[in-house]
């Protein structure tokens, strides 16, 4: 028997939060990931809306990349903290 | 006419024992089921018909009012004095068959559930209310893989025929009244079955053409579950299984 896909499957758990990623299952198609990730992830209620995604759609960074991704030169102007509130600004 | 409390009890034992025989059969796929997903799918749905069966046993025993729970309902009975459909307790075969028994079975018990929240009867409507919400997801999940098996590869849809015109001849049961279900309904109590009937088989009928199967030729229909008469030689091998603990350790409460 050929092998279901794979999908990865978001969670929200209720309105007015984000979809958060809870897992991945098999399954033959769309319509299937949803019924059976409502069976692997939300069979004791949680959750209000589920996405499942096909996990070849998704491109993922490449770990050996991680450096030159993720620790570029020291840019700690591009952190809020780094800029001194002005004493005329009140309430920050 | 008001039904009495025996018409009431042996009607109670049928929507119970069909819960509790389609829960018994699907959990004998535990460890069985062609993928992890779909085995825990089908558990789930077994669950729900465990619950179901409980909620309708434990007031038939009410309603009886000779000391019996939903224990003892369940557990002490012999074959001739359950009252399951005889589609519930046929063996799973493959998936097309143990999918396509979910399928009928479950398109029917959304129709006749709907027809119970109507109910005269209080707490059978309100049962019937809470079994309607998980009965709905039962036939989503199996009509979409009637669906999916009928209108697949040329095997999946050669066996999912072959399932449906195995099946067919054991659904004339539901929907066919016998004296208790005209009772039944006369009394406010239940649904019509000759109403509810056509708008099963529209349904059903509905989702065989998106699956590109056949509808089988109505035939000599099997019957003799409901009203006890006669059950399949199946029944005794399930209670065997089921009941084996009950039996063997009467009333053991530790373990």
């Amino acid at each position: 028997m050929k092998e279901w896909p794979v999908w990865e499957v978001f969670v929200r758990p209720r309105n007015g939060l984000d979809h958060r990623h809870v897992g991945s299952l098999h399954a033959p198609d769309a319509e299937m990931a949803l019924e059976l990730a409502r069976d692997l992830y939300c069979r004791r209620g949680e959750g209000s809306s589920i996405w499942v995604v096909p996990a070849e759609a998704i491109t993922a960074s490449r770990p050996e990349e991680r450096e030159s991704f993720f620790e570029p030169l020291e840019k700690e102007y591009r952190h809020a903290q780094h800029y001194e509130i002005p004493p005329e600004v009140k309430g920050m | 006419m008001t039904a009495t409390n025996g018409q009431l009890f042996e009607y109670l034992l049928r929507l119970g024992d069909d819960a509790l025989i389609l829960g018994q059969r699907l959990c004998e796929l535990l460890g069985r089921a062609p993928e992890i997903e779909e085995e825990m799918a089908l558990a789930n749905i077994a669950l729900d018909c465990i619950g179901q069966a409980r909620l309708f046993l434990s007031y038939a025993g009410e309603v009886e009012g000779a000391g019996r729970d939903e224990d003892a309902l369940a557990f002490r009975r012999d074959v001739l004095d359950f009252r399951n459909l005889l589609l519930v307790e046929l063996p799973n075969g493959d998936f097309a068959h143990t999918i396509g028994r979910l399928f009928l079975v479950s398109s029917f018990k959304e129709q006749l559930y709907s027809g119970l929240c109507g109910s005269r009867d209080a707490r059978l409507a309100a049962i019937a209310e809470k079994a309607l919400k998980e009965v709905r997801y039962h036939v989503r999940h199996s009509g979409e893989w009637v669906i999916r098996l009928g209108d697949g590869t040329e095997e999946s849809h050669r066996r999912m025929q072959q399932a449906i015109d195995l099946l067919w001849p054991y659904t004339g049961e539901l929907y066919t009244p016998d004296a208790l279900d005209r009772a039944m309904a006369e009394a406010g109590i239940a649904p019509d079955l000759e109403r509810i009937g056509p708008t099963w088989l529209e349904r059903v009928e509905a989702v065989l053409r998106e699956a590109t199967l056949e509808r089988p030729q109505d035939g000599w229909m099997q019957a003799g579950g409901k009203d006890g008469r006669m059950h399949t030689e199946y029944l005794g091998h399930i209670l065997c299984e089921m009941q084996f603990l009950q039996r063997a350790y009467p009333d053991a409460v530790a373990w």
